[in-house]
């Protein structure tokens, strides 16, 4: 994807370059940055429009010889498919519902540790080791150790109180994946929206609260609004890492029972089934979903970012 | 009353802190449990402790060793991870320090390329990798890890890197001071714990992936995460291997993690949030 949106340029020097020795310096300016763009476009941009010409090709690499421009086609057939249409929704549905659910709780234990208690590093830090549980690692943690009907934790402790003992994974499959994702995403959410709590105005709080304000009207009027673009920041980043999860759906699921989301659909079209040519023009979807997310993300962060390049 | 609501709202946190910690706890526990114990209904809570677990893992009780895989991973995380820091220095330096025009510009370029989901270069990476016979070879996800963290890196070294203030180094080199004088000197000892954490982070993120190793790599190079997906399919009992092994792989990205506690919201939002 190239940079498409409008960032805060720099004011525009309007200043001709015309002797050598000043075009001499400007490419020693941007020599050190070369390396870096150039292998960036080198290993992300060129492989994405090879995706994009592939996409457009009817290629099964069992039959290499087969292979014929089909215009459209593949992309008709994705959005046609039923169960690759079905692929479509549940990455929605999955990525709506674990980005909303995380962020609601995360920012609910963002006001939790946003006042001092004892403890406050230990309780943070409890927080935070999820997060930092390899993911396929914390998926099979919930797929085996939690989930399971026989012997995991969870019917484990509903025995213990006579409970019924469903089998998660079977019952509510996309609910098991959700569920081990929020345990996983809340504590990033967390932190993003403790970094907000935290660059608040106190003076403005104090000021409220002298002239009455209540607890509510404080956290409705004040802390709300300024929250609100770190609220869309977490949001957005975790959209874009939620939209492309893969390892929890492989390990949990398998991308069975209705679980299959497009990153997932891709892989196993192409690397089971032999598809290039379908998954290109899945993946390719994938990425209008990720640049339509993206484009607000950058919006995002750059009105962050001019912000604190103003205060510097 | 506000000390009881104050205390109050401390236990409430203390008591999710340690809900949310509490699966972690449990799988440490059970990793030292004997697989009998590990698996009963109700879960046995007091039952002997055992490194058995760990054994099975570590191969010695039979099965396959993780350690090719766990070196694997080093070789990727650590690999990548240094490669990020030679391409992103340079290049932060020249977006914060010296910058060149319309330096913003090409700091939001490299932010979109992360925007770009794996799968979009899924598939001709790996085309041109079995073409190339680049297929298992380790040194394939050094440069993709790379590529997937660099964008983190560059944004997370531009801010570490402009705290530097200009006025300091204007005064180094007005003293005779030297580039390379400045950069031990004067810039170094500012930016270096910012230039530690980037470095965690990136090993963090790339220790962590799964597709791309998943799709290339085969039995010579895979990494942990790939060994893992080999105890999808449950085998009998198995649940203190499963504990141990998620445990030991999970540990330097814990390690990692908890060092680079207090830059990891600026990591994580690609630098937006200081």
């Amino acid at each position: 994807m190239t940079a498409t949106t409008t960032a805060p340029t720099a004011a525009p020097s309007v200043r001709t370059e015309k002797r050598p020795s000043d075009r001499l310096r400007a490419w020693a300016t941007r020599a050190p940055l070369l390396p870096a763009l150039i292998f960036m476009i080198a290993v992300t941009q060129l492989p994405f429009v090879a995706t994009l010409v592939i996409s457009f090709f009817d290629w099964n690499s069992l039959y290499p010889d087969a292979r014929s421009f089909t215009g459209f086609a593949n992309y008709s057939e994705v959005l046609t498919d039923a169960d690759l249409r079905r692929s479509v929704w549940t990455t929605v549905l999955l990525t709506v519902a674990v980005v909303l659910a995380s962020l609601i709780l995360g920012l609910v234990l963002a006001l939790l540790l946003d006042r001092k208690f004892k403890g406050r590093g230990v309780v943070r830090t409890l927080l935070i080791a999820p997060f930092l549980v390899v993911p396929v690692a914390a998926a099979l943690l919930w797929k085996h150790v939690l989930y399971n009907p026989e012997y995991g934790l969870f019917n484990g402790l509903l025995q213990y109180v006579g409970g019924p003992q469903p089998d998660w994974i079977s019952n509510t499959p996309l609910l098991a994946v959700e569920a081990a994702l929020v345990w996983q995403w809340t504590p990033f959410m967390m932190l993003i929206l403790l970094a907000g709590l935290q660059s608040r105005d106190q003076q403005q709080i104090e000021a409220a609260r002298v002239d009455g304000a209540s607890d509510w009207q404080i956290f409705r009027h004040l802390t709300l609004p300024h929250l609100r673009r770190y609220l869309e920041l977490g949001a957005l980043l975790g959209s874009i890492y939620i939209v492309q999860n893969f390892d929890a759906v492989f390990t949990i699921t398998s991308g069975g029972l209705g679980t299959a989301n497009l990153p997932y659909t891709v892989y196993q079209s192409f690397y089971q089934a032999h598809e290039n040519g379908l998954a290109s023009a899945a993946g390719v979807l994938v990425v209008i979903g990720s640049i339509i997310i993206a484009t607000f993300a950058l919006r995002v962060v750059s009105s962050l970012f001019r912000e604190e390049v103003s205060r510097a | 009353m506000n000390v009881i609501r104050r205390n109050g709202l401390g236990l409430v946190a203390w008591f999710v802190g340690i809900l949310f910690f509490l699966p972690i706890a449990w799988m440490a526990l059970t990793s030292f449990h004997s697989e009998e114990d590990a698996a009963t209904n109700p879960p046995s809570f007091g039952a002997a402790l055992t490194l058995d677990g760990y054994r099975e893992f570590f191969g010695t009780g039979g099965g396959a060793s993780p350690w090719p895989s766990l070196i694997n991973s080093t070789v990727a995380s650590v690999g990548s991870t240094l490669l990020v820091l030679l391409l992103a220095l340079p290049a932060a330096y020249a977006l914060s320090i010296r910058p060149v025009k319309k330096w913003t510009d090409v700091l939001f370029f490299f932010l979109s390329t992360k925007m770009l989901p794996v799968v979009a270069g899924l598939l001709p990476i790996y085309l041109f990798a079995k073409n190339t016979d680049m297929l298992d070879n380790i040194w394939l996800l050094v440069i993709l890890y790379t590529s997937m963290n660099l964008p983190i890196a560059v944004w997370m070294m531009q801010s570490f890197l402009s705290e530097v203030p200009v006025a300091v180094i204007e005064a180094a080199r007005v003293d005779g001071a030297k580039l390379p004088t400045i950069l031990a000197r004067v810039v170094a000892p500012i930016a270096l714990p910012g230039i530690a954490a980037t470095a965690l982070i990136c090993f963090i993120f790339s220790w962590n992936e799964l597709l791309f190793a998943r799709v290339l790599t085969g039995v010579v190079a895979e990494t942990a995460p790939v060994f893992l997906t080999g105890f999808i399919t449950s085998q009998g009992l198995f649940l203190a291997k499963v504990c141990a092994a998620s445990l030991v792989i999970s540990l330097p990205v814990l390690a990692a993690g908890f060092a680079a506690q207090d830059k990891l919201v600026q990591g994580l939002s690609l630098g937006a949030v200081k």
